[in-house]
């Protein structure tokens, strides 16, 4: 019997991270999916005729750019493009762009408020201290500040120490990011409606809050700390789709010996004597190792794929109070021309741009209030964005793909589960959405995907459809995350660990977690660390 | 000719318009290089940086200052609220008087510098490097002010140079040379009004023009058709650049970080720290930052801004400042041989208590020759004054060269 020196479920972008390091440090490692295919939420597939969708996630930012080059993605066949600003379409016949260029966007927001515009430089710099204090702790693993080990204590000490370097101000302002609403936030700034929204949505994307929720501040950090090719902030497309990360990073993997087996999910974590022995698949096949890696979301990896008697009582509970709630869904549309926005004119430069349905943050928080009543936004806020504009690879020439995410969408209809039928309306009620701003729009339509968290969970086993794996919320964030006690990437069962987004530092396609992960686990192995530490910027 | 209007969503199809002067500065721009100043384009050099330069040491030099950020304060609170937001007591800049400040954060770090004109009785403009209008407004709270920037509106001409009150004289100003450094005065140009300030960014003799922006093509006609007879060269950014080096000048964003825009919490600077404690007046019972730049004056400062004199002639851009024994306690901001005072100068951050007038410094200098990189370590000493001070930039009536 083939006994592998690791296992790795999950091949989404951090289980592949992980076993690509591993496998890079010597490991024998089998990689398991469920799907047909690898990916997880950052894939591209091919449903209709020549279209490439991005069908989960839809551009990159958050990667980071140390994983990048030590994986020597670019090798492996991985271009990502930065891609031209972002626009706000109102419903008054009036947009807000946000161009590459800063004097153009500076001149932009002054049609909407001179002051706004001059806000702008004190709003980003304070987001941008903040970011940097994050940026740094992104590829370390989060200390226990109850351990008096060592590492832990030095690890604590560290980040006080960086905390501290702050300065007086910025230190007030941390306590605030993390316990503040977005849109209490931007109150600070900014006086134009439209403006603030168009800075809300980061606060909210991916997170089943409202923009007057506390905590979403945070979450507009967590969208800002990415940057391509050192233009903090920036987003890029991967060239041929999200899936073109996943790709490279399973050519590295295989390039190093790894071995990927598609097609079967894993039934069960094997467990004896408190120690992990392999895993066994659906399709009833076992695979034996002493370390089983999970790139599953929490309540996945306990609740589902263990034996409730191979764990303790206190950390079950935990698993099942673990905040994982969906908020979003999400449509690929096949386009057989280019959608005309009314508002835009001829404003042909915005057809590149990320794409933004919403008027204020008062229209925000109606459609959460939607979501808390147990049913999809009937007036939902919408990002889209068309990736043909600037790859040539996803469509035929003179015909797009459109993606399409949407907040907010509830994990359950009024407590039930999602048929159907309801996904159907769910997909008519953003299509009329969109014709709303761009009549015609719904004539272009050749094929369209749609994706409720129904289908997120049981398509690429996001558990309730939480893109994060987890909300970002400082419950469950740094040592806290997944659970206190259990942050520093392993399990409750020896030589079991967590890869996935649902640990530190959380989702996006990062690929930190799935890094950290393997740092610890080379450490435990007593193998050297070919992990790289975070870029120090100071 | 007003050239830019924000209030169109079509402003994207261009990403930078031409100065209300652009239909001239086209003609005489041999280059065919420009480059960029916010909204506008702007003239980095039209034929020469070096001539240029000489034009504004020895002739004149006309230099565009439309694109510098323009407010127009008013009201019945405009001096409190002044006084309010900059370090400086504005009660001394008199009608018909023009001043040179700072303002600050509430932790007395250095928001931006700029010139105070009192345009009429209580009515300023305030020039700035950066956009303030979120600024101006937090501050204004609690008085009776009426702002907006109007940086669109007036189109703006520097004259430097010693043959520039010459050529005012000529262009009619009757009474220009009875204008005292830093005074302004009104003049009728065909019937419109156009306001003429003794000021300027180069340290010598010169004026500054401005005019609606409407009538822009108008004075720049009759500014060159006077200049003629008085060598009278049109100047780009480059030479500007070497003139405000020379005379000591400290630029936002060379010299310093503007606080607004400053991500790392310690890299702005006080008022003290750039050498410009002369513009902190205490005797104001409050403004901007008052209470951290006293604590500040009892405590000590962090840096020190000091004008350096290195020997030899290999320019110091970039360079690392050592004490004299060999401690790294500083950086360059701005370097350069300077052609009037034939001495190679630069203008430094240091650490304090570093930074004494008369003391001795270390400065590494890389260099190429021919593609080969050298390095050299020359000594520098801390100047107090400008590295050129001609006593024309304070003479009234100026000669006519």
């Amino acid at each position: 019997m083939k006994k592998y020196d690791a296992i790795v479920i999950g091949a989404g972008h951090n289980g592949l991270t992980n076993a690509a390091y591993l496998a890079k440090a010597g490991m024998n490692v089998l990689m398991v999916e469920k799907n047909e295919y690898i990916g997880g939420a950052t894939v591209s597939r091919n449903l209709h005729e020549d279209w490439i969708y991005s069908n989960c996630s839809y551009v990159c930012s958050l990667l980071r750019p140390e994983v990048y080059r030590s994986l020597d993605l670019a090798k492996y066949g991985l271009q990502v493009v930065p891609y031209g600003g972002s626009v706000t379409i109102s419903q008054n016949d009036d947009y807000l762009a946000s161009y590459v260029d800063h004097d153009a966007s500076r001149r932009e927001m002054q049609r909407h408020s001179h002051r706004d515009a001059d806000a702008e430089a004190r709003y980003w710099r304070d987001i941008m201290r903040q970011c940097r204090f994050i940026r740094q702790f992104l590829l370390r693993t989060a200390p226990d500040p109850t351990s008096f080990k060592p590492r832990d204590l030095l690890e604590m000490l560290h980040l006080g120490k960086e905390f501290w370097k702050l300065g007086e101000d910025v230190l007030y302002d941390t306590i605030r990011f993390y316990t503040m609403s977005i849109s209490d936030f931007l109150d600070e700034y900014f006086e134009s409606p439209l403006i603030k929204a168009a800075h809300a949505g980061s606060g909210i994307i991916g997170s089943a809050m409202g923009v007057m929720s506390p905590g979403t501040a945070y979450v507009l950090l967590h969208h800002a700390m990415g940057d391509v090719d050192g233009t903090a902030g920036a987003w890029g497309f991967a060239r041929g789709g999200m899936g073109a990360i996943s790709k490279a990073m399973g050519a590295c993997f295989e390039d190093n010996g790894g071995e990927i087996l598609t097609g079967s999910g894993v039934e069960q974590i094997m467990v004896k004597n408190g120690k992990v022995t392999g895993v066994a698949l659906e399709n009833g096949n076992e695979y034996h190792s002493d370390i089983v890696v999970s790139n599953m979301t929490l309540p996945r990896t306990f609740l589902e794929c263990m034996d409730a008697n191979d764990l303790q009582p206190e950390f079950l509970k935990r698993v099942r109070n673990f905040k994982i709630r969906g908020s979003s869904g999400k449509l690929n549309i096949a386009l057989d021309g280019l959608p005309k926005i009314t508002a835009l004119r001829d404003n042909q430069e915005m057809m590149h741009a990320d794409i933004h349905l919403i008027d204020s943050i008062e229209r925000l928080e109606r459609a959460y209030d939607d979501w808390k009543d147990g049913t999809w936004s009937k007036d939902p806020y919408i990002d889209m964005i068309i990736p043909t504009m600037t790859d040539p690879t996803m469509a035929p020439p003179g015909k797009h793909f459109m993606s399409v995410f949407v907040q907010y969408v509830p994990p359950k209809i009024h407590g039930r589960d999602w048929t159907d039928a309801d996904r159907d309306a769910f997909g008519e009620t953003v299509m009329n959405q969109i014709e709303n701003y761009a009549p015609g729009f719904k004539d272009l339509v050749l094929h369209a995907e749609v994706r409720t968290p129904r289908e997120l969970e049981d398509e690429v086993g996001l558990t309730e459809g939480n893109i994060f794996q987890g909300e970002l919320t400082m419950d469950q964030l740094m040592f806290n995350r997944p659970i206190p006690g259990y942050a520093q990437y392993r399990g409750p069962v020896k030589g079991l660990w967590m890869c996935g987004s649902s640990n530190h530092p959380g989702g996006g396609v990062m690929a930190a977690p799935g890094a950290n992960a393997a740092r610890e686990i080379l450490m435990d192995q007593r193998k050297p660390n070919n992990v790289p530490e975070g870029w120090i910027d100071d | 000719m007003r050239t830019v209007r924000f209030d169109s969503r079509d402003h994207y199809r261009n990403k930078v318009y031409p100065s209300p002067f652009h239909s001239r500065q086209k003609e005489l721009n041999g280059l065919k290089e420009w480059s960029r100043w916010f909204d506008y384009l702007s003239v980095p050099a039209y034929t020469c940086p070096t001539m240029e330069y000489f034009s504004g040491r020895n002739t004149c030099g006309v230099f565009d200052i439309t694109p510098m950020v323009k407010h127009l304060v008013s009201g019945p609170d405009a001096l409190a609220y002044m006084n309010r937001l900059v370090t400086r007591d504005v009660a001394k800049i008199k009608p018909g008087r023009v001043g040179y400040a700072v303002w600050c954060t509430d932790e007395g770090q250095v928001i931006d510098d700029g010139t105070i004109f009192h345009l009429r009785e209580g009515v300023y403009r305030l020039c700035s490097q950066e956009h303030q209008i979120d600024w101006m407004m937090i501050n204004a709270n609690g008085f009776d002010v009426n702002i907006i920037e109007d940086t669109h509106d007036v189109a703006g001409l520097a004259l430097q140079g010693p043959t520039s009150c010459a050529t005012l004289k000529r262009m009619g100003l009757t009474g220009i040379e009875d204008l005292t450094p830093f005074g302004l005065r009104y003049f009728d140009l065909d019937g419109i009004e156009l306001m003429v300030s003794r000021t300027g960014y180069t340290g010598d003799l010169g004026y500054e023009l401005w005019i609606d922006a409407g009538y822009a093509e108008l004075l720049w006609d009759r500014v060159f058709a006077a200049g003629e007879l008085h060598q009278i060269q049109p100047m780009g950014s480059d030479a500007l650049e070497m003139l405000r080096i020379e005379a000591g000048f400290i630029l936002a964003g060379a010299d310093f970080m503007p606080a607004q825009h400053t991500v790392r919490p310690t890299h702005t600077r006080s008022p003290f720290e750039l050498g410009l404690g002369w513009l902190v007046d205490f005797k104001k019972p409050v403004f901007n930052g008052r209470r951290a730049l006293l604590a500040e004056k009892e405590n000590g400062s962090r840096y020190a801004l000091v004008k350096l004199d290195i020997e030899g002639n290999k320019p110091a851009d970039s360079s690392y400042v050592y004490s004299s024994t060999n401690k790294n306690i500083g950086w360059i901001t701005s370097a350069m041989w300077s052609p009037s005072a034939k001495k190679n100068i630069a203008l430094a951050t240091v650490e304090t208590p570093h930074g004494a007038v008369g003391e001795e410094m270390l400065v590494e200098i890389y260099y190429q020759r021919e593609l080969k990189w050298s390095r050299v370590k020359a000594k520098a000493r801390v100047v107090k004054d400008a590295f050129f001070d001609p006593p024309r930039r304070r003479q009234t009536p100026p000669a006519d060269w």
